[in-house]
């Protein structure tokens, strides 16, 4: 078993989901270089937080042409699990695993703080929790406002592929909850197959009780259990 | 003969000038007078402050670098690790252009710590602007602000810390004080400097552009009023490449080929490559031709006085460079080698083969060193008696509360998170204790220790006794590392301030060193790095002298570190001092004067024995897990102090005491030496054992809300909006 988080130029959340998933949690875990063209042994890809490329151009745009990442959307389109996490997200979205976009806050600034999510667990990445369990896991980011199609939006609903919301210490979804301004506070989704999640909260930064808390670990844990039972 | 102009955009002066013909025995040509005007400059040469700089406490069993002998101060906190850290200004480029100017100022300082082959793991920062209800003040703030946001979040390095103040003093001369801290094995700690002759000088990173040139003598060694035209001195940053460079160089650092690292800062390669050469005892031989450029047509004097950003030079043994550029290459970095080093004592430079210039490095580097006793010979601060008016002595429920409510919606007072929220304070997954507190915690992965760091210092009461105020705001520094538990082990100082050759500002400067000497030697605390920024002078007058101080204090991990606010209803409140409430001196330099009185005036004290033994005291109460929350008295007084415990938790006070008659003093005066904090009744026991009697008090008890003292009740919710609305304007 092993997870394989992908180094990107100007990505910085690598080593923190290295702490999270090895030192942690024990988990086999181990870099892959952008440049790399293979993925050799993967079970479980991680594309971390950051500002891959300096987020010039787009946000995500420019690593989503990186020669890792057909590797990537070839081992998703055979269901090997992907996380894509804030940047990772974004990436996921410009390649087109993900549907929809990042676009700039709401409030046109970088945001840094705790968020309340509200947790569907039915998804090989949440299912540790309860369902409509509260966590808290730190954002970071500068775009992390989700945008798609109508079609789209209703699609992900009715499919629920909706797997964090924002929301308040108590389960309350609204705009005084959204820290970005996505539609319909989503902070987390998945594909329709069920095996890519994009998400902007960094659960790799809520890891240990020493920093605040770990609620971000029932994520890996969720997705590494059912890589495990496969 | 030269002319004057010229030499005022070098900012030398005629007699520098004279010196340098006199050394070199003959006249410099352009571009060694570039040379000396960089090299001379404050900025480089500390030709004002290097007098001072040689007085001060810079050595402790834990100290592992010279003071200003390398790119940063380096101290041992044991299982052979080491915490790089420095502060550094950037002030007159944020002056210019806020957003660059913020953001290249934490370029540079990231660079200093990882020069040293230290992994960056926190940035501080400690900001001050004028009043905010001027337009062009709101438009720097923002700008910096979001420059500091825009760059470090880029990097991946937490910003946990440090304070935004605002005061008419900073008026078009903004502060921007950026503080770095970094962690390397000790005997990994790379040093800025070549080996033997033959070394390789190799420069990595952005090309060097036009940008820049003369920032270090002419922006930061000029009155304000003269560089508003100087904009294309300000260098524009770019984060992702820094990034790279960050990355690159922590893995070159492993190298055994790699001799020495250097950041390319302030008079670009010009005062790196020199001073590298000059701590080598080693000549240096460059050319020009060889360093990888923006444009055509720049001439050797812009190459070597850019101050692009994002540039770092090495130094490699000779021919074995291969294994260097394969990381460079991975990490997709250019890179050159622009010269070597070489037996003597010159610099030689050359434009491919033409020959440019030798000049002798110690003369370049030795700058004219100005006794600043003799520019404040015969001048005695004015002295401004404090004016009290007579309602502060006068107990009225409603002028009181008044205050309270201006008082703490004050822009010095609210709470800052909408400017800390803009940056990241969680990457690398340490904080322990994030921004709003009195100081940050983040422990060091991989051993069991944690570290307090905060970067503060209060310009006002040193507007009042520059003296006085430098001790107190070291003493103010480790307080607020002692309340979190932390011993104080380090200091790193930003100097800013007025003309030095003016009286004024050269007495200032005195005065700030020997308040330094003597809290330094007292705390037991070196100041292992530092920076001066001087020639602070806004159109009106210079700005109060801002001694800036960034203080670290190791802990253990198993520390339960207090909360700031009160946690739990039914704990009883306990302060830590001679005295609860202020004096009416003490209202000297104080907020309330500030704002009520417009004015800044009195006198300042502090007792630092006394204030070492109730560092000492609270530690203990923290060890012994004695205490639930502690929060020192400062900015805004014990009102203010009460009214911050009660918000956190959204909790209120009882205080068994009577406002006395002069509630103005009682409440507001910025007495030092006080400590709030709370407990559970069943440890007073023990902490009266603990504490000398005469040194603490119970005063009174956490409730649900609101806060009482025996004369008065305040409300507490509007208190609370107030100060959660934030800056006036928004930042």
């Amino acid at each position: 078993m092993k997870i394989g988080i992908v180094v990107f130029p100007g990505t910085w959340s690598e080593s923190d989901t290295f702490y999270a998933t090895k030192d942690i949690l024990g988990f086999n875990t181990e870099y892959i270089w952008h440049k790399d063209q293979k993925l050799h042994g993967i079970d479980l890809v991680v594309l971390p937080g950051g500002f891959s490329y300096g987020d010039y151009l787009l946000t995500g745009a420019i690593a989503s042409f990186s020669p890792i990442i057909e590797q990537v959307i070839e081992f998703a389109n055979k269901g090997g699990p992907v996380i894509g996490i804030c940047n990772g997200f974004q990436i996921l979205c410009e390649s087109k695993l993900l549907p929809g976009i990042l676009i700039k806050n709401k409030k046109l600034s970088f945001v840094c703080e705790w968020s309340n999510l509200k947790v569907n667990n039915k998804s090989i990445f949440s299912s540790e929790y309860q369902n409509n369990e509260i966590i808290k896991i730190p954002i970071s980011h500068g775009e992390g406002n989700y945008q798609a199609d109508k079609s789209i939006i209703n699609e992900l609903e009715s499919e629920n592929r909706i797997i964090f919301r924002y929301s308040s210490e108590s389960g309350q979804i609204n705009d005084s909850y959204n820290p970005n301004g996505s539609i319909n506070n989503i902070a987390g989704i998945i594909n329709k197959e069920g095996n890519v999640l994009g998400m902007m909260p960094h659960p790799e930064k809520a890891s240990e009780k020493l920093i605040g808390g770990d609620d971000g670990l029932g994520i890996f844990k969720s997705v590494l259990k059912k890589v495990l039972n496969d | 003969m030269i002319s004057e102009d010229t030499l005022k955009e070098l900012a030398l002066t005629l007699s520098e000038y004279k010196l340098i013909v006199e050394k070199l025995d003959r006249e410099p040509n352009e571009l060694e007078l570039g040379l000396f005007g960089a090299l001379w400059s404050e900025h480089c040469g500390y030709k004002h402050t290097k007098k001072l700089l040689r007085t001060i406490k810079s050595k402790s069993k834990y100290t592992l670098t010279e003071a200003g002998a390398e790119n940063a101060g380096a101290i041992n906190i044991g299982d052979n690790k080491a915490i790089v850290m420095k502060i550094e200004s950037h002030n007159h480029p944020s002056a210019v252009e806020p957003y660059e100017g913020a953001a290249t100022g934490v370029g540079g300082i990231v660079r200093d710590i990882f020069a040293m082959g230290a992994r960056p793991i926190a940035l501080l920062n400690s900001l001050r602007f004028g009043d905010l209800n001027i337009d062009r003040n709101i438009q720097i703030a923002n700008g910096v602000v979001e420059g500091i946001s825009g760059y470090g979040n880029c990097l991946g390095i937490p910003n946990i810390g440090g304070e935004c103040l605002f005061d008419e003093s900073y008026e078009n001369n903004p502060l921007v004080n950026a503080m770095c801290v970094g962690i390397v094995d000790i005997d990994s700690i790379l040093s800025a400097k070549a080996e033997s002759p033959g070394d390789l000088l190799i420069i990595i990173g952005s090309e060097t552009g036009r940008d820049g040139i003369h920032g270090a003598s002419g922006l930061a060694s000029q009155n304000f009023e003269e560089t508003v035209e100087l904009r294309s001195a300000v260098q524009v940053g770019n984060p992702f490449l820094e990034k790279l460079l960050i990355e690159a160089c922590l893995e070159i650092a492993t190298l055994d080929e790699l001799v020495g690292m250097q950041d390319c800062g302030a008079a670009g390669i010009t005062s790196a490559a020199i001073e590298m050469a000059e701590r080598s005892n080693l000549g240096l031989s460059i050319d020009v031709n060889k360093v990888p450029v923006r444009e055509k047509g720049m001439t050797p004097y812009e190459i070597m006085l850019s101050e692009s950003q994002e540039r770092m030079l090495i130094a490699v043994r000779k021919n074995e460079y291969k294994n260097i550029f394969k990381i460079l290459d991975k990490w997709d970095l250019k890179c050159s080698i622009i010269g070597e080093f070489i037996e003597g004592n010159d610099v030689i430079i050359h434009n491919d083969k033409k020959f440019i210039s030798k000049t002798p490095i110690n003369t370049l580097t030795t700058a004219p060193e100005y006794d600043l006793s003799k520019i404040s010979k015969g001048y005695t601060a004015p002295y401004k008696e404090i004016k009290l008016q007579k309602s502060y002595s006068s107990f009225n429920e409603n002028i009181i509360k008044a205050h309270i409510k201006k008082i703490i919606s004050s822009d010095n007072l609210v709470s800052k998170k909408s400017l800390y929220k803009k940056y990241d304070h969680h990457v690398q997954t340490n904080t322990v204790v994030e921004p709003g507190s009195d100081s940050a915690v983040i422990r060091i992965k991989g051993t069991d220790k944690m570290l307090a760091l905060s970067c503060d210092g209060n310009s006002r009461l040193c507007g009042v006794n520059p003296k006085v105020g430098s001790e107190i705001n070291i003493a103010e520094a480790c307080r607020n590392i002692s309340v979190m538990g932390a011993t104080p082990i380090a200091l790193t100082d930003g100097l800013n301030f007025g003309d030095p050759t003016k009286a004024k500002g050269a007495y200032e400067l005195i005065e700030t060193f020997k308040g330094f000497n003597n809290a330094c030697e007292i705390f037991e605390t070196p100041i292992i790095s530092g920076n001066a920024s001087l020639f602070n002078e806004g159109h009106k007058t210079s700005i109060n002298p801002t001694p800036i101080i960034g203080a670290m204090g190791i802990m253990d991990k198993n520390i339960k570190v207090p909360k700031k606010g009160f946690i739990s209803e039914g704990d009883k409140i306990g302060l830590l001092g001679k005295s609860l409430w202020g004096t009416d001196i003490g209202l000297s330099g104080s907020e309330f004067q500030r704002i009520f009185d417009k004015d800044l005036s009195g006198e300042i004290y502090i007792d630092l024995k006394f204030e070492k033994i109730i560092q000492e005291n609270i530690r203990t109460l923290v060890h012994k897990n004695l205490i639930n929350s502690a929060h020192d008295i400062s900015i805004g007084g014990l009102m203010s102090a009460i009214i911050l415990c009660c918000e956190q938790n959204n909790l209120g006070a009882k205080i068994d005491k009577k406002i006395p008659e002069n509630w103005a003093g009682s409440l507001f005066g910025e007495d030092q030496s006080r400590i709030i904090f709370s407990y559970d009744e069943e440890n007073k026991k023990e902490i009266s054992k603990l504490l000398n009697k005469s040194n603490w008090m119970e005063i009174g008890t956490v409730t649900e809300k609101n806060i009482k003292f025996e004369n008065i009740f305040i409300e507490s919710d509007s208190l609370f909006m107030s100060y959660n609305k934030g800056f006036s304007r928004d930042i």
